[in-house]
């Protein structure tokens, strides 16, 4: 049945085993529009053979997640529907099957595992029942006996203390926790095909590792073929033996992803590999060093902390350390990186920043003490520092054009009348690539990219001294955040300003960055210039997020790290107690890292 | 939990005060004077300056109200002008009918309500949903009175099914109960529909179905608990609306409780038995609001009361 397969025979040599599980050809997915039919894939094909890991990488939009939904059955309906082409797991006809006999291939021949671990499970049930009623979906077996699978199933997956998670709910495990529980389910019956759809971006980077390798070791056992579904080139260098890189709901390009890597055929793809950014590639930094004399912001033995009530008079019980003593200066013109998983405190410093969140400790902003300012001065200081946030789509009104918006904070500080905003609003739309009569859209017109330019247009409108950028590419796909990184540098060369740039991406950071902080449950753990951390970093946690990062090279697979895999440090602590401080000591050059 | 518990338990009573408080003005500052209800038409002036003294109605209103509390403390809910009777009593001995009524009506809004909610959600957009939503809307807008009286026409006096009117079985409960369901469960078909749609959009509801669970185990175990979290809140608030609705459906159905009786000091202005309803209306929202409180966490883990 495989006789016209076009399969390039060095695909062959990396898959271990030949036997084929799945077999997609000539798929078409359509939605229903006022319009008529409107194609979403087209003419996909592919072929997964037992313990390979085939990537389908894309951006978004590209069809990737769409094609394995087709395969779990999963369409969105009625809109959306496979309208031609057969997906064959082993000799039954995916298509045609009636919904009853497609339920009992779901989970059991073919597992998904998603995105976000944080809302695929169940908040109301506890993981010990959602995994165990996975079990007897398809198994016909007791409840104890289930329960007995599904503990070994959660063992499977290293996660500590299995028998007490059973009784335990989602909201009571960390996200990478949660991921594994995914997992556990989803590889509990050992099914034939598992798709992983971006199994690891909403996860911090350590815990991505964790997740990768255990993904690994697990198909090693199984030898259950995984359809991996990214966007990351770099998971995708570690994880996958073969690559199909999708582009508006066609094949652009696939090989074995040594080939892809090495000499990518199509331009697209090697736009794609070109936007990756690497660890290791960031500039030169020439230039003036940026004068510490007259900082933009100082920030000494800044904390942020929130009270958790509780008892008969709701007393303090409990304090939040997200921010604790965290001291740095950002210099004119320079680029200042925090970075540091999620609840590190990192956006929280931002948000002390602008005054959203009050804060113990000092910050000056050009010279002035935050605390002691009147509404007025308040107002003032706002004029000078301006937020890009991650989301754009939720940063600007969708009922507001974008030249409103964007004129908006000149309105606010009533600069200029009506004829003077639009002639500045359209020299800013020109600045960060867009045109002048985009001004007359809606941001639901926009894409991703263009969003998070209309918020940078409109960040710049007050000519600020400082704009922060708070995860601000993150959200956005890599040939577009590549762009837009490009913009930032050029507008801060144009303007002169200062930026803080806050990420969890240690590759983005290394990028961009002329000082780097890394961040650690509320503290500074190092800091130092750009050089100085990524070149040499002192803290063990620096090294442990530089490591952890995947390389987007297929012939390098970086050495398996071992992390402690269970629960999270928490910044909670009782009313009476806190953190203890880390000290900063200078290892040579200004090169802050903590003792430890 | 306890700390919780007795926290509530204090801003309820502050609530009720406040309740009687703002009750207690309303009546006073009420045209209307019941000392020439009790006295009658052809009473003298003396007479009237009489009676005034006696119930001590005319004295300041601080006074009147202090004295009120006092008795409210010890469980003293006043004397009826007109009945002569303990308040207390009078409450006492019609809330049970009340309850009755009101767990009937409570029952027949929830099941039909949440029902055409479910189903209009899995139904969404098609012929179904919307005669089911058409359905709730004219629910929704219906006066009571125009559905008892439409339900009393159609059920008991041309099918005979069910009494006319009346207090004791089973079948006299049902009319009553289901005017009193009607009303809601326009509201709650509505908002289950939309906490429904909204559930079974998540993530989880996604990684349910790719589990090969069957589409029943899919709705009922996990759509359902979470779909019906914001409904249970609902629930606290609409016994007020309830009290309401009692009024009227027990004065249509000659229903023997505390709307009807309530009804009749209204039309009397027997002050003590109105500022005896209202409390005990109040305290049954107040407790409806507690229950909501303590169910909520039972189904959803991560709501934790403290």
């Amino acid at each position: 049945m495989n006789a016209d397969a076009k399969q390039p025979s060095e695909a062959a040599q990396s898959a271990p085993d030949s036997a084929e599980v799945l077999r997609v050809s000539g798929l078409n997915i359509a939605v229903r529009t006022e319009h008529g039919l409107k194609p979403l894939v087209e003419d996909m094909n592919l072929t997964l053979r037992r313990g390979e890991t085939l990537a389908i990488a894309g951006e978004s939009g590209s069809g990737k997640s769409l094609t394995s939904l087709a395969i779990m059955g999963l369409l969105p309906p009625p809109a959306v529907r496979v309208t031609s082409g057969t997906i064959r797991l082993g000799d039954v006809e995916l298509t045609a099957l009636p919904e009853a006999e497609m339920r009992s291939v779901r989970g059991d021949r073919v597992a998904m595992i998603f995105q976000e671990p944080m809302t695929s499970l169940n908040p109301v049930l506890t993981i010990g029942t959602q995994l165990t009623e996975a079990i007897r979906a398809h198994v016909p077996v007791t409840r104890a006996e289930a329960a007995e699978r599904a503990i070994a199933a959660l063992k499977s997956v290293r996660i500590s203390e299995p028998a007490k998670r059973m009784g335990q709910y989602p909201h009571e495990l960390s996200g990478g926790m949660r991921q594994r529980v995914m997992i556990s389910m989803a590889l509990a019956l050992k099914p034939e095909v598992l798709i992983a759809d971006e199994p690891t971006t909403a996860l911090d980077v350590t815990v991505q590792r964790e997740v990768l390798d255990l993904l690994r070791d697990l198909q090693r056992e199984t030898g259950t073929a995984i359809l991996l579904i990214t966007h990351d080139m770099g998971v995708v260098a570690e994880m996958a033996d073969r690559v199909i890189v999708m582009r508006d709901g066609k094949i652009e390009e696939e090989g074995t992803t040594r080939r892809i890597f090495t000499s990518p055929e199509r331009s697209y793809t090697r736009d794609l590999l070109a936007a990756v950014p690497r660890l290791g590639a960031g500039a030169a930094r020439g230039g003036a060093a940026p004068d510490a004399a007259d900082p933009v912001a100082r920030l000494t033995d800044v904390s942020v902390r929130y009270d958790l009530h509780g008892g008969l008079l709701g007393r303090v019980t409990h304090r939040v350390h997200a921010v604790e003593r965290v001291s740095f200066d950002i210099r004119r013109g320079e680029t200042f990186a925090l970075v540091g998983e999620s609840g590190c405190g990192k956006s929280t410093i931002a948000r002390a920043l602008v005054g959203l969140v009050p804060h113990e400790g000092r910050i000056e902003i050009a010279g002035k003490h935050l605390a002691g300012l009147d509404g007025a001065g308040m107002k003032a200081l706002r004029r000078n520092i301006q937020i890009v946030f991650q989301d754009p789509m939720a940063a600007l009104d969708a009922r507001m054009k974008v030249a409103d918006l964007v004129a908006e904070p000149l309105l606010i500080h009533g600069l200029g009348d009506a004829g003077e905003l639009r002639a500045r609003t359209d020299d800013l739309l020109k600045r960060v690539g867009l045109s002048p009569d985009h001004g007359d859209r809606y941001p639901h017109e926009f894409s991703g990219g263009q969003r998070q330019r209309i918020c940078i247009a409109r960040a710049l409108a007050l000519q600020p001294d400082l704009i922060i950028a708070d995860e601000s590419v993150s959200a956005l796909d890599v040939s577009v955040q590549a762009r837009v990184l490009e913009l930032l540098e050029a507008l801060k060369t144009e303007f002169g300003m200062s930026y803080l740039f806050i990420s969890h991406d240690m590759a983005v950071v290394e990028n961009i960055s002329d000082r780097v902080a890394v961040m650690y449950l509320g503290q500074i753990v190092e800091m130092g210039t750009r050089d100085q951390v990524f070149g040499n970093p002192q803290h063990p946690y620096t090294r442990r997020l530089i490591d952890a990062v995947p390389i987007p090279d297929p012939d390098i697979r970086p050495a398996r790290i071992q992390f402690g895999a269970g629960e999270v440090a928490s910044p909670v602590y009782p009313a009476n107690t806190g953190p203890t401080p880390v000290r900063l000591v200078d290892r040579g050059g200004g090169h802050l890292a903590a003792e430890h | 939990m306890a700390a919780y518990f007795i926290r509530r338990i204090v801003q309820s009573l502050l609530i009720l005060l406040g309740i009687s408080f703002v009750t207690f003005v309303l009546l006073y500052i009420l045209p209307a004077d019941p000392v020439r209800q009790i006295a009658g038409r052809s009473a003298t002036a003396q007479t009237v300056a009489n009676i005034r003294e006696q119930l001590g109605l005319d004295q300041p209103f601080i006074v009147q109200y202090g004295r009120y509390l006092a008795g409210l403390v010890q469980g003293d809910l006043g004397r009826s002008y007109l009945q002569k009777t303990e308040v207390a009593t009078l409450i006492a001995s019609r809330l049970p009918a009340s309850l009755q009524l009101m767990a009937g009506g409570i029952l027949c809004e929830l099941l039909i309500g949440l029902s055409f909610g479910v189903i209009a959600a899995l139904r969404r957009g098609r012929m179904a949903d919307q005669v089911l939503m058409i359905t709730s809307f004219v629910a929704v807008s219906a006066p009571q009175f125009v559905v008892s009286l439409l339900l009393l026409y159609v059920f008991a006096v041309k099918l005979g099914w069910f009494p006319i009117g009346g207090y004791g079985t089973f079948a006299h409960l049902v009319l009553p109960a289901l005017t009193l369901g009607i009303l809601g469960s326009g509201w709650y078909s509505r908002m289950m529909r939309s906490s429904m749609i909204e559930v079974l959009r998540t993530d989880y509801i996604r990684t349910a179905r790719a589990k090969g669970l069957s589409r029943a185990r899919v709705i009922l175990r996990h759509a359902l608990p979470n779909a019906i979290l914001p409904i249970i809140a609902m629930i606290g608030i609409d016994i007020g609306i309830f009290m309401g609705g009692l009024v009227v459906v027990e004065s249509v159905f000659g229903w023997p409780g505390i709307g009807q009786l309530a009804w009749q000091a209204i039309q009397r202005v027997d002050i003590p038995i109105i500022m005896g309803v209202t409390l005990v209306s109040a305290c049954a929202i107040v407790l409806g609001n507690l229950l909501a409180d303590f169910i909520a966490p039972l189904i959803d883990p991560r709501i934790r009361l403290r």
